[in-house]
Parts: C-alpha cells; sequence; structure tokens
C-alpha cells in the first residue's frame, strides 16, 4: 500500500521480504578475516546497503552467523554453544578458507572447517575474502533463502493437493 | 645489531664448568647448568649501569637425539646498557625440571607456561604452571619433534576450563555481595578471543584470571613442516593488522643467515611500506579502542586511511590485508609504475583523518574521564613484565627498535620515538598518534630520496627464483627453479635473534636452522603476548568498564598473542 495504490500479498511472501532485506548479523569473529569484515561494515563497503544493517553480538537478537577466522579446537565448544543460543531460523556463513575447511593450518588445534560441528549454509573462500567476495556471499544467502521457502511452498501445496485428493477419492 | 657490551662473565662465584661462552652470530651465548639459573640471573640484573632488564623471550628447544634433550633458551636485553644475551639451558628428558625465573623477571610467567605446554618442561617455584595454549583435553606436547602436526585432541564443553579467581585474603570485606562475571572468548569487547573472568565487588574488580589459547593456530609447528619460503605466508597471520612487518621481521633473520644483501630498491620500498602498516595498525588499534569507550565515529574516521593504504598494498601484491610481499633476498615483484605518486596521495590525506580524531578525542571530557590515570603502569615495572613498544613508550621508557638496533633505512632518515610518561590509557593513544605523524615523515623523506634503481630481489639463483622469461629459456635456470620450489632454500646450520619494530613492540625471530631445508624450530617473540599477561595486574582494582577500554589500549592482536 503505496499512497494511492495496493499491493496484494500473502503474509509468507511478506514475511519472506521483510527477513530477506533485514539480516542481523552475529559476527563471530576471530582471526584475520574479522579485520576483513570490519571492513566490510565500515563507510567504504557499506554493507548495511543489502540489509545487514544490525550487527548483533548477541546470539539471542541474530539469525546469521558470519564465522569470520580460524576456529581452534579450543574455540569449538564456544562457537557451538552460541549458535545453539540463536533462534530459530538461524544461518551461517563461513568466511575465509579456515571456517570452511581449516585452511593451510592442517594442524594438531585447529578444527579442519567449522561444518565438523555446525550446518553452513554459504561458504565464501579466500584469505581473508576479499570484502567483495563477502557481498557476493551474502546475496548468495538471501537467493538461497528466497529458494527454500518457494521449494517449501511448493511443497506444502503438493502435500495439501494430495491430502485433498485422498480425501476426495475416499 | 650491537653484539657485544655485555659484562664479563662472573668465573670466580660459578664453578667453572657451569658457564661455557659462545660467540654467537648475533648476540653473546653462554650454556648454562640449570642449578646456577636463578643466581645468574640475579646477578645479571643487579648492575644499575648494564644490568638486563629485560626477559625478551623464552623458549624450548627440542634435540631427540642429543643426551640432554631439551634446551630452554632465555632472550636478554639490557634496555639501560644496550647489552643483549642468550642464555641455553640443556635439561635432560627423564629429569625435565628447571627452576623459575618469575621472581626475577615477572614477564616470564607466560612464557615459562608456554615452554610447559609445548614441551612439558617443568618449572620449579610456578606459581600457575598449566596449559596455556592448547585446551584441557589436549595430550601430550605439540612441540616436541615426535610428536605429529595433524594428531588433533577434541574438546567438550563439559571439559573446559572454568577459572575461579579468588580474591586475596586481606581484601576488605564490605557490604557488597561478591560475584564472578566471565567475559570472552567471544564478546565485542574482548577484541577476538580473549577470556577473562573476573570476580566483582560491586563494580571493582577484586580479583581476575586470564585464558588465551583460543586462536592458537600451530605457528610454530606448520614453520617446522614447511620449506624457508613457505613460512612466509605464515607470518602474515601473526599481527595480521600489519602483515607486512612480519614479513620484514622474518624475512631479516633468514637473510642474516643466509648472509645475503638485499638490494636496496628492496630495502627502500620494505621501509616505506612497514611504516605504512604501521600506520594502519595504530589507525585499527585506537579506532577500535575509541569504539570501546563510546567514540564511534573514530572508528569510521580512521578506517578510511586504512581502506587507502589497502589499495597501495594491493596494487603491489595482489592482497588487501595478507600482503606476503616480502621474499627471502627482496620482495615478491617489482613496485608499480605509480608507487610513488600513490605515496604522495597518501601522504596528502591521512593527516587530515589524523587531526580530525585529534581534534575530537584529545580535549574530550569524556574520553578524558574514561582514560586518564586507568590501567597504569610504571616504567620500570612495564620492562620487568616484558613489555616494548608503543605501550612502554607511554610508560616512559624511550626504547625503539628502530633507533636502538637500526636496520633497513632508519638510521638514514630524522624521526623521533614519541614517548609520554602517564603510562595509561590516554597516553598509549597519545603515543599512538604521535607515531603515526613520525611515520609519515621517515615516508616523506625517502619519497624525496627517490627510488633507488636497480633489481628487486637479489641476483643469486641459491635464494631467489630466476625470472620466468629466463626459466623457460634457459636450462640452467630452470634448473634452480626446479630447485628451489621442490627443496626450498638451504640455509646454512646456524642460529640467529632478530628483531624488528612492529606495531605493537619489538617482533623478534628466533630461528634455528640444521641445514636440512626445513626451519628445525623458528620462535617469534610476540610483543603483545607479555603485555597481555600483565592484563590481571593492570585491571584488579579498577572498575569492570575500564576494563574494557584498557585492552582496546594495549593492542593485543590474538594471532601473535597465540600464533
Amino acid at each position: 500500500m503505496i499512497g494511492e495504490s495496493w499491493v496484494t500479498t500473502t503474509f509468507e511472501k511478506l514475511e519472506e521480504w521483510g527477513r530477506n532485506n533485514s539480516f542481523w548479523p552475529l559476527p563471530f569473529g576471530t582471526a584475520c578475516c574479522a579485520i576483513e569484515f570490519m571492513s566490510v561494515v565500515s563507510s567504504h563497503y557499506d554493507m548495511a546497503r543489502f540489509g545487514y544493517e544490525v550487527v548483533r553480538f548477541s546470539p539471542r537478537q541474530s539469525d546469521v552467523m558470519i564465522v569470520a577466522g580460524t576456529i581452534t579446537d579450543k574455540m569449538a565448544p564456544v562457537m557451538k554453544k552460541i549458535y545453539d543460543q540463536m533462534p530459530d531460523p538461524k544461518w551461517v556463513v563461513s568466511m575465509g578458507a579456515c571456517a570452511c575447511s581449516g585452511g593451510f593450518y592442517r594442524a594438531y588445534h585447529v578444527m579442519q572447517g567449522i561444518d565438523e560441528l555446525i550446518p553452513v549454509d554459504v561458504y565464501v573462500p579466500g584469505c581473508p575474502p576479499s570484502p567483495e567476495g563477502l557481498m557476493y556471499g551474502i546475496l548468495q544467502l538471501k537467493e538461497k533463502i528466497e529458494r527454500d521457502t518457494k521449494k517449501r511452498r511448493k511443497r506444502e501445496k503438493a502435500k495439501r493437493a494430495d491430502d485433498d485428493g485422498s480425501v476426495a477419492a475416499a | 645489531m650491537p653484539t657485544t657490551t655485555a659484562p664479563l662473565p662472573l668465573p670466580e662465584r660459578f664453578p667453572a664448568d657451569s658457564i661455557q661462552l659462545r660467540e654467537g652470530l648475533d648476540q653473546p651465548t653462554w650454556i648454562v647448568r640449570r642449578e646456577i639459573l636463578v643466581d645468574l640471573a640475579r646477578e645479571l640484573t643487579a648492575d644499575p649501569e648494564t644490568g638486563f632488564d629485560l626477559l625478551l623471550d623464552l623458549c624450548g628447544v627440542d634435540y631427540p637425539d642429543r643426551e640432554e634433550r631439551f634446551e630452554v633458551v632465555y632472550h636478554l636485553a639490557s634496555l639501560r646498557g644496550g647489552g643483549r644475551l642468550r642464555l641455553k639451558v640443556p635439561v635432560p628428558e627423564d629429569d625435565p625440571v628447571l627452576p623459575s625465573l618469575i621472581d626475577v623477571w615477572k614477564g616470564a610467567d607466560w612464557f615459562e607456561r608456554e615452554v610447559y605446554d609445548m614441551f612439558g618442561l617443568h618449572f620449579e617455584g610456578h606459581p600457575n604452571l598449566r596449559r596455556i595454549l592448547t585446551h584441557e583435553a589436549f595430550q601430550g606436547h605439540p612441540l616436541r619433534k615426535d610428536y605429529d602436526p595433524a594428531r588433533r585432541w577434541i574438546l567438550t564443553e563439559d571439559k573446559m576450563y572454568r577459572p575461579q579467581p579468588e580474591p586475596p585474603m586481606d581484601a576488605e570485606d564490605d557490604m557488597f555481595e561478591r560475584m564472578t562475571i566471565n567475559i570472552g572468548p567471544s564478546h565485542p569487547a574482548m577484541h577476538g578471543t580473549f577470556r577473562v573472568v573476573a570476580t566483582l565487588d560491586g563494580e571493582i574488580i577484586s580479583a581476575s584470571e586470564v585464558e588465551i589459547g583460543y586462536l592458537h593456530r600451530c605457528f610454530e609447528k606448520m614453520a617446522e613442516t614447511h620449506t624457508w619460503q613457505q613460512v612466509i605466508p605464515y607470518t602474515d597471520r601473526l599481527n595480521y593488522c600489519s602483515s607486512f612487518i612480519n614479513n620484514v621481521g622474518y624475512c631479516r633473520a633468514v637473510e642474516t643467515l643466509l648472509n645475503v644483501e638485499v638490494p636496496p630498491r628492496a630495502v627502500w620500498a620494505r621501509t616505506i611500506l612497514s611504516e605504512f602498516s604501521r600506520v594502519m595498525d595504530h589507525c585499527v588499534c585506537n579506532g577500535s579502542s575509541l569504539v570501546d569507550s563510546g567514540a564511534l565515529t573514530n572508528f569510521w574516521y580512521l578506517f578510511q586511511p586504512r581502506e587507502e593504504i589497502y589499495g597501495l598494498l594491493e596494487a603491489c601484491s595482489g592482497a588487501r590485508l595478507t600482503v606476503s610481499y616480502c621474499r627471502i633476498g627482496g620482495l615478491a615483484a617489482d613496485l608499480p609504475p605509480d608507487f610513488e605518486a600513490r605515496c604522495r596521495a597518501l601522504l596528502e590525506t591521512i593527516p587530515a583523518f589524523i587531526d580530525d580524531v585529534e581534534k575530537l578525542i584529545v580535549s574530550n571530557r569524556i574520553w578524558l574521564d574514561r582514560a586518564v590515570g586507568i590501567a597504569a603502569i610504571g616504567g620500570e615495572e612495564a620492562v620487568n613484565w616484558g613489555w616494548t613498544g608503543p605501550c612502554l613508550r607511554a610508560s616512559g621508557v624511550d626504547y625503539d627498535v628502530r633507533r636502538d638496533n637500526p636496520y633497513d633505512l632508519y638510521d638514514t632518515v630524522d624521526w623521533d620515538v614519541p614517548v609520554f610518561h602517564g603510562g595509561d590509557v590516554h597516553d598509549r593513544f597519545r603515543v599512538r598518534i604521535s607515531e603515526i605523524r613520525e611515520s609519515l615523515k621517515i615516508i616523506r623523506q625517502l619519497l624525496d630520496r627517490g627510488m633507488p634503481e636497480g633489481p628487486f630481489i637479489v641476483d643469486d639463483p641459491h635464494v631467489a627464483l630466476p625470472p620466468k622469461e629466463v626459466a623457460y629459456n634457459q636450462m640452467e635456470a630452470m634448473i634452480y627453479h626446479f630447485k628451489l620450489i621442490m627443496d626450498g632454500i638451504q640455509v646454512p646450520p646456524g642460529e640467529i635473534y632478530s628483531a624488528v619494530e612492529g606495531a605493537n613492540g619489538e617482533l623478534g625471530f628466533y630461528v634455528l636452522s640444521d641445514g636440512s631445508g626445513k626451519p628445525y624450530r623458528i620462535k617469534v617473540r610476540p610483543p603483545c603476548f607479555p603485555i597481555f599477561s600483565t592484563f590481571s595486574r593492570l585491571i584488579n582494582g579498577g572498575t569492570i568498564s575500564d576494563a574494557v577500554v584498557s585492552l582496546g589500549g594495549l593492542n593485543v592482536i590474538a594471532g601473535e598473542l597465540e600464533r
């Protein structure tokens, strides 16, 4: 509803539109990638343009966890706990080679990729990724969420049709 | 680097066979029996003129073939007299005990814990000898030569260490109930991965414990499993706010071992880029510590010059943050054609941002209330804890590696070492702002001198890769190329401690080679390691909000602290 004009939509679509354009990221920054993350949120690259305006440090208030940096075995339980504290629905962006796969630290104290412990939606490669890389990653996440909701809606519709059909047949 | 102004050995007091003297490549080396270590250390610190007041570094080395398997190496410096000294203490495997030097140099505290963690050596008299870098479920000692570099141990939440700092018994008992609060390791004020557990009395911290190791990425073990050239990218990720300085520090150490002369063009570029990196690092440190006290505007103001410098580094190396632009013997590639123009443009733009921040902050009532007198430490105590760099200069000690052990071109330019005397958060901020200006001064002079012509890397096929067009067309060059890629540089056996002035203090590399084509041991002297070990001492007795402000000003970088 803009001025005199009307827009009709479903509640799900409105919700998805809102969700897609106002992520509240939790920066789980540990190392070098966190410095690049700071560059991305500061004025030059300005991630707020894509709706990543509200950076929250409390897991209870955020829906995207951006893991930026090496996760060691000592840090792993902390990361898991913070992920568990985030309310659903939630997504994870793994920023940089270390978070994706351990990077070039094939070592006794480094986790070989955070997907050993938590599910990851988007992997952003690079050591560290360029700011453009991270921005591409978060746009991919948007697309992924759109795709997933569309799929879910289709599935639900099919299921409903299926249920109706079986009722009719009986 | 000055070789010796050290006092002569003290043969009368100690038995003849307890100290052996060696003339090292860089500094005198004494091999000391562990029985006399404490007495010798006291003796060495005693002289008010030439005493070794600074314990720079303490590390272990493993020699599985030797009769006495381990060696603990102490690097000492005398800020008063300018001398340097290396002590080596052999320790057998079946009785891995040596005395703690924590009573002589307080800075030995965390260093000894690290040696215990990495090698399993026990320090008698250490009050809190437990693992520092690895986690609680870890078994074995990873820097021993027989430890598999990829052998991991999984830590589960129930096994995590839970510090319970106990306030001192004589602490005044008042009406408040005590409470213990955990800050970090994932906390916006903890700048990465530090963890502080504090016992509060009202708002006052009565006791605290610092836990680190959440970013221990095994740099030193990784260095032992790669060739000399392959270590360079790992050094980038030590202090990632000024990665170029780490490159220079490491390459300089290896070049000294190899006895390679770096061409003037590379030295010139190294000096300029090191100073730009220092400016960047100080911008991050000041910017983020001001955010911690609520001054958010300055963060944006200080990050903009940083972006501009990134542009320069990207033009040189192709990377913004982790540049890997140095090579042993020179640089990875020639400077871009517009290098000078870019530098001049930066010299024009940066000062305005710095002036703005200074104007906003220096006479700002809120900032002064938050910073003056907070987390203060005197010069002598700071040296005893092992401090170096801007934090030490804020405490009134006039020591800068660039001036006192000059390297590259620092002794040919005219600049000052800013020193402040308050030793508090405010003066640490002021020192950094002044140092940014000095760095720009150095850069301007070097630019005025003009870029030296000539090669950007040494013309030695045993050290530097031949240019691609030669390697593709000449048999000999191709063989050299192949050998360097497959076997790496063959560094002759030897050891060296070489230091540069990192952005937060003396960044030293203690490099040991056995001639095998891979480093035998590389120990980094991380400047923020001894500084951060003082953190409990700095925040105890202050309020919890002061603890947050004081952490930012110390410029502790997790990648370097925990390696």
